[in-house]
């Protein structure tokens, strides 16, 4: 069976990762292990920004040796961003192994509002689905109900379900039909 | 899914380059890479980029002249300006200069998106309407003067000459000329061909109701008047008004319409509001109005708002050798609308037919053909097929004094402009011929010439 390796980055709530892996299963038929072990993100911290960049956290996770896992996914606490943005709530390699996503932005907490942990969990759900997603080469859906569809605001999230809708579970089909290995990301134009 | 749209990303920070292709690669667009203005020339040169993300601040060439050159290369390309601080003046330049937009550095991925994809969506849009608009051209343009003889081309050259202008045309010709299809035609060829080209049959109504048909009425502006409803200048706004047999109206309406044409301003009949109307007006007409002018029917300055531009239609006499190509065209036409397979008209028929006066020109010709058709056998129209006589040539002489003056010139002619020997033959005697030369104008200069 296809094992997602979930790592935490930073401090984290560990039953929250837990609590993922039945919906991950459920949609890219996967298992799902949490490991004991944790990646300091301190390098990635951006001392003006106060926020850590998710780019060299991936490729930190892209080079950690774990040839038993399918597809590595890190979870932080942690605010994300990439320079040309003011934030994201989680990046992945197009095609590729690895995933992050970071709960910073999906907490109520965050908006000033009362914390609400079963939403939380929904919106972690989603993401964590949207961002392996990604890694099966899959990009974003114009379906607002997949869980592929674009979210660059909370509420997006919120708003689409956490299920691929049937175009894309056929791609994700395809993919689980393919090697146990994932394919080499894509290069850049230019 | 290229579908999805080609983003060009020009910015000299590799971080800036990569982290958006990454991001709007996710978004399913194709990317393009280059990290100076020279680089996004040639990558711009070798293929179609639908959105350019542009960094102001570039070594070399900078954002603001780039987007400048890329618009000279594809003047659809939407060009996004990146500044890495909030500039008003740097912006404002950037949109003067034809920028879609202009982000701030770091992006909120909410915004960057939409404009992306905003700039995307305009982009095709306007793409698609220009298509539509070749697409509604290419069904709506109305069939062409058919004819190669000078006159016809005389007209032709004068459609093409004055339809992309604004100015007013007046068309005279005979009735079945074809001036309604000049004055389409005309549209056609003008920047008012998108807009309503809206016909008014002047002759067809009476005063009052072609008063309230042209500059339409106001509820309870006569009885009957229930609702309010538009004229034909409002309904032709942007487009072109064709006022057909103009020599029809009323001395009133001709008052009405004067101010219309001086003013572009229309009340309507029950109301007091002058609403301005945005139209081009072309009038035809079968009449002399230079007659009627003469005799207080027409008003000299309605004729001279309408005559800036005159077309003269001839009449299908006056151009019989474009009577087989219209005939043929007929043809064609009919045999389509009625599914039978007739293929032409036959020499002698043709010949007949370009014998015959036509009075009601292109348009009996038409009827002919139509009627021809209706009976005909295929695969081809012959001589029976139409109900037509052969005429008489013109110039042949049909009263007993035309057929005397033939008569006597022709022998005078063979005779050598002799008159004795003429005379001879004729079985006159000789003062009685020279009497009736004289009376049809005969002298031997005229004979010589």
């Amino acid at each position: 069976m296809r094992l997602i390796r979930v790592l935490a980055v930073g401090p984290l709530d560990r039953g929250l990762l837990e609590a993922l892996g039945d919906g991950v299963f459920r949609e890219l038929g996967a298992g799902w292990e949490v490991s004991p072990s944790s990646l300091d993100p301190g390098f990635a911290l951006d001392p003006i920004r106060q926020q850590y960049h998710s780019t060299e956290i991936l490729a930190r996770l892209h080079a950690l040796p774990d040839e038993a896992a399918w597809r590595l996914l890190g979870v932080t606490g942690l605010d994300l961003f990439i320079p040309i943005l003011t934030f994201v709530f989680g990046e992945a390699q197009l095609s590729n192994r690895c995933a992050l996503v970071s709960t910073a932005r999906l907490r109520q907490e965050f908006y000033g509002l009362p914390p609400d942990p079963e939403r939380l969990r929904e919106r972690l759900l989603k993401e964590t689905i949207h961002e392996l997603g990604h890694t099966l080469g899959l990009t974003h859906c114009s379906d607002y109900d997949c869980v592929m569809a674009a979210s660059h605001g909370v509420e997006w999230i919120d708003l689409k379900g956490s299920s691929f809708c049937p175009g894309c579970r056929e791609r994700v089909l395809e993919v689980n039909a393919g090697p146990t290995t994932a394919p080499a990301a894509p290069l850049l134009r230019g | 899914m290229a579908d999805k749209g080609k983003l060009l990303i020009v910015d000299d920070e590799l971080v800036v380059r990569d982290s958006l292709g990454k991001w709007f690669i996710e978004d399913g667009f194709e990317i393009g890479l280059a990290e100076s203005a020279s680089e996004a020339l040639t990558k711009l040169a070798e293929g179609d980029w639908e959105v350019a993300l542009v960094d102001i601040k570039m070594p070399g060439i900078d954002g603001i002249e780039l987007q400048r050159r890329l618009q000279q290369i594809d003047p659809d390309l939407k060009v996004i300006i990146m500044t890495g601080y909030a500039s008003v003046d740097t912006a404002v330049q950037a949109l003067k200069n034809g920028a879609y937009d202009y982000v701030t550095k770091p992006f909120d991925p909410d915004e960057i998106s939409h404009v992306v994809h905003n700039a995307l969506t305009q982009r095709r849009t306007s793409q698609e309407v220009s298509r539509l608009r070749e697409a509604v051209s290419a069904s709506v343009q109305p069939r062409e003067f058919i004819g190669q003889s000078a006159a016809v081309r005389k007209v032709i050259e004068n459609i093409d000459v004055v339809g992309p202008t604004d100015t007013t045309v007046l068309i005279t010709g005979e009735s079945g000329t074809g001036k309604e299809l000049v004055a389409r035609l005309i549209h056609a060829a003008s920047r008012r061909r998108y807009h309503p080209m809206v016909v008014i049959h002047c002759g067809a109504l009476n005063d009052t109701l072609l008063e309230s048909e042209l500059f339409g009425h106001e509820r309870g502006a006569f009885t009957g008047a229930q609702h309010r409803r538009k004229g034909k200048f409002e309904i032709a706004e942007g487009g072109t008004v064709f006022l057909d047999e103009i020599g029809d109206i009323s001395l009133k309406t001709q008052t009405d319409l004067l101010r219309v044409l001086q003013e572009h301003e229309i009340s309507r009949v029950g109301g007091n509001l002058p609403i301005k109307v945005d139209f081009r007006c072309v009038a035809a007409t079968h009449k002399d109005l230079e007659a009627m002018i003469e005799t207080g029917q027409f008003r000299l300055d309605l004729y001279y708002r309408l005559n800036v531009f005159h077309i003269k239609v001839p009449p299908l006499r006056e151009r019989r050798e474009d009577i087989p190509l219209l005939a043929d065209h007929f043809v064609r036409k009919f045999s389509l609308a009625m599914n039978k397979r007739i293929q032409r008209v036959t020499p002698a028929a043709m010949a007949i037919l370009q014998q015959q006066e036509w009075r009601g020109n292109v348009r009996e010709l038409e009827n002919a053909v139509e009627r021809a058709m209706v009976v005909a056998r295929e695969p081809e129209l012959v001589e029976e097929d139409f109900p037509l006589r052969p005429p008489r040539p013109s110039s042949e002489p049909r009263t007993v004094e035309e057929v005397e003056r033939a008569h006597i010139l022709r022998v005078l002619e063979e005779c050598g402009a002799n008159q004795t020997r003429a005379a001879e033959v004729l079985d006159i005697d000789r003062v009685t011929l020279h009497n009736k030369l004289k009376k049809y104008g005969w002298t031997k200069k005229t004979s010589e010439s």
